[in-house]
């Protein structure tokens, strides 16, 4: 894939390595999959207005997706480690959230208080109780996959009974508080509001692992770890304690997107967990183990096919997650965008 | 001459298999080291133990006079110590600037890097000063190695060890390399060189260790190894002269 352009003053000026080229093609991918969708859409009988309303959803339920996935993507490139229990946080985060927005609907908060009061408890909660997760169940079994595998699945088996024990085990409703329901109306596409504040909600968590990535030195020490973690404790840097920090972030980010995707749904189950495990697994495998912006795309690309097959061909949409894993592993074995030394 | 590390009776095992079966070495301070041996012998070994990346299963490793062995890794390196390792550990997705920033542990970002050391560092590897904002991925093979070596000396250290510097390079990039870390030795900086190029070993080289079969079995000065021919066969099987 290498452009043979060559530039001669450049060469002569000692410059002849290139500095680092941005990989456009996975983002021009995702390009592609909402323009092909048109055509799809139309086709199955929808109107231009049904594809806004279909892309707002998709890329809102993919930003939501991309919230609960991230912390996961950086927990595996870092340490390696494969937890099946992320699953658990979320549902936490969502049923944090059944009991704050319950509580604030009866002392008469404002909805978007209630909402950001559920979020905030949703994080320090899930937060928390990882922590203790990787003390626990995680920290006995670095190295070891298949235990880790085990141990984790069961972590989730357990947090889910006792979730089960403290809020019941049946459907538990979370509707949107009235300032967050309705829509904005675009031409004839409604815009769901909340599904805008998800979106740009799943915006701010990105552009803040960014900057955190990009610009700091906890970041540069992330993103080195997740390369080669032997040579970053060689440097003098204790990556145990760094991945301790990472694994509560990323149970927070979990415990937020589960406020998010039981907002989402208006409804929360604790079975969610495992039902969006899955789909976070198929996201960071798209995305490439341990890639951020990969897991950004994968997001956005899983939440848009969701939505669109959804409509084009519902039945399809049972199993259109798989094929486009499938798909994109054909392409690219490592996913959108591998991280090298792996 | 105070010795900085002193490894006595050091064996360590990586699985199944018993790979140091009691190294006793001294690194004299302001000195270089060679360890030499040939492949298999254990000297990349007796480095990662010193490091903490393998467990010592019996022996003792002190640095300045304090007990490292069973230490962790970030643990041994904060105490002053700096490891170039054979495959360079070189972060590729990251920039050489970021590298430089990783190394030295007081910078929280470029702008903290110590002026007159960086400098200074440029000096000795060009090469990285006008690198400096691309990924060092895109490196040469050298000019990796180069950035390997200007990690560990971006700070001051009490010791660095370099683990096969000059392997896979051209010859006049190894005359280039030598002539950096001579301007280091200039320095009474103490350095431990795991080195098979013996043009590269006697131009650096104060003292000796020969490794076999997971021992020290010669411990002298550099120069006396490399004139006595007899010797070089003896322990290493080759004379070193007709080597190079």
């Amino acid at each position: 894939m290498n452009t043979t352009v060559i530039a001669p003053a450049a060469r002569q000026a000692g410059e002849a390595i290139p500095k680092s080229s941005f990989d456009f093609k996975p983002v021009l991918l995702l390009a592609a999959v909402m323009l092909l969708s048109v055509p799809a859409v139309l086709g199955a009988g929808g109107s231009a207005s049904s594809w806004l309303t279909l892309t707002v959803a998709g890329i809102a339920m993919g930003l939501i997706i991309f919230v609960i996935a991230s912390g996961l993507t950086l927990i595996f490139g870092l340490m390696d480690v494969l937890n099946f229990g992320h699953g658990v946080f979320i549902a936490l985060g969502a049923f944090m959230a059944t009991s704050v927005m319950g509580y604030g609907a009866g002392a008469g908060w404002h909805g978007f208080v209630s909402v950001f009061a559920a979020m905030l408890v949703a994080m320090l909660v899930a937060g928390a109780v990882g922590w203790a997760f990787e003390r626990v169940i995680v920290r006995p079994v670095y190295g070891l996959h298949l235990k880790q595998i085990l141990i984790t699945m069961g972590g989730m088996i357990v947090g889910e009974e006792i979730i089960k024990v403290i809020w019941g085990p049946l459907q538990i409703a979370l509707p949107l508080p009235d300032e967050l329901r309705g829509a904005w109306l675009v031409g004839e596409a409604a815009i769901e509001k909340y599904r805008v504040l998800a979106a740009a909600i799943g915006l701010v968590v990105f552009a803040a692992l960014v900057f955190t990535l990009n610009r700091t030195k906890i970041g540069l020490l992330i993103r080195a770890g997740v390369q080669d973690r032997s040579m970053v404790e060689a440097l003098g840097y204790r990556i145990r304690r760094l991945f301790v920090g990472v694994f509560v972030a990323g149970s927070a980010l979990a415990g937020l997107g589960g406020v998010l995707w039981g907002l989402y749904q208006q409804s929360v189950t604790p079975q969610i967990g495992a039902q969006v495990n899955v789909l976070i697994f198929i996201v960071i495998i798209i995305g490439g183990l341990g890639s951020t912006f990969g897991c950004f795309v994968g997001a956005l690309m899983v939440g848009l096919m969701a939505n669109y097959t959804g409509f084009v061909a519902p039945k399809v949409a049972l199993f259109s997650n798989i094929a486009l894993m499938v798909a994109i592993l054909l392409w690219r074995p490592q996913g959108l965008y591998p991280v090298t030394n792996r | 001459m105070n010795a900085v590390l002193e490894l006595a009776g050091v064996h360590t095992h990586i699985g199944a298999y018993h790979i140091l079966h009691g190294v006793d070495l001294a690194v004299p301070e302001g000195q270089v080291t060679v360890l030499l041996g040939r492949n298999g012998a254990g000297k990349t070994t007796t480095l990662r133990t010193v490091m903490g990346l393998y467990a010592a299963s019996r022996g003792s490793i002190a640095f300045r006079g304090e007990a490292i062995h069973g230490q962790p890794t970030p643990e041994i390196a904060q105490r002053g110590i700096a490891y170039v390792p054979e495959t360079m550990g070189i972060f590729t997705d990251l920039t050489v600037q970021e590298n430089m920033v990783l190394a030295a542990r007081a910078a929280r970002h470029a702008g903290e890097l110590d002026r007159a050391r960086l400098d200074w560092v440029f000096g000795l590897f060009p090469a990285l000063r006008k690198f400096w904002l691309y990924p060092a991925g895109k490196l040469s093979g050298g000019q990796k190695q180069m950035l390997a070596v200007a990690r560990a000396i971006i700070e001051p250290r009490a010791l660095i060890l370099i683990d096969e510097p000059s392997k896979g390079l051209a010859p006049s990039i190894i005359q280039n390399l030598i002539g950096a870390l001579r301007e280091l030795k200039a320095q009474q900086t103490t350095i431990l060189l795991v080195e098979q190029n013996f043009q590269m070993a006697r131009a650096l080289g104060d003292t000796v260790a020969v490794m076999d079969d997971g021992r020290v079995v010669h411990r002298g000065a550099m120069a006396e190894l490399a004139e006595d021919e007899a010797l070089q066969q003896r322990l290493l099987g080759l004379s070193l002269g007709a080597h190079q």
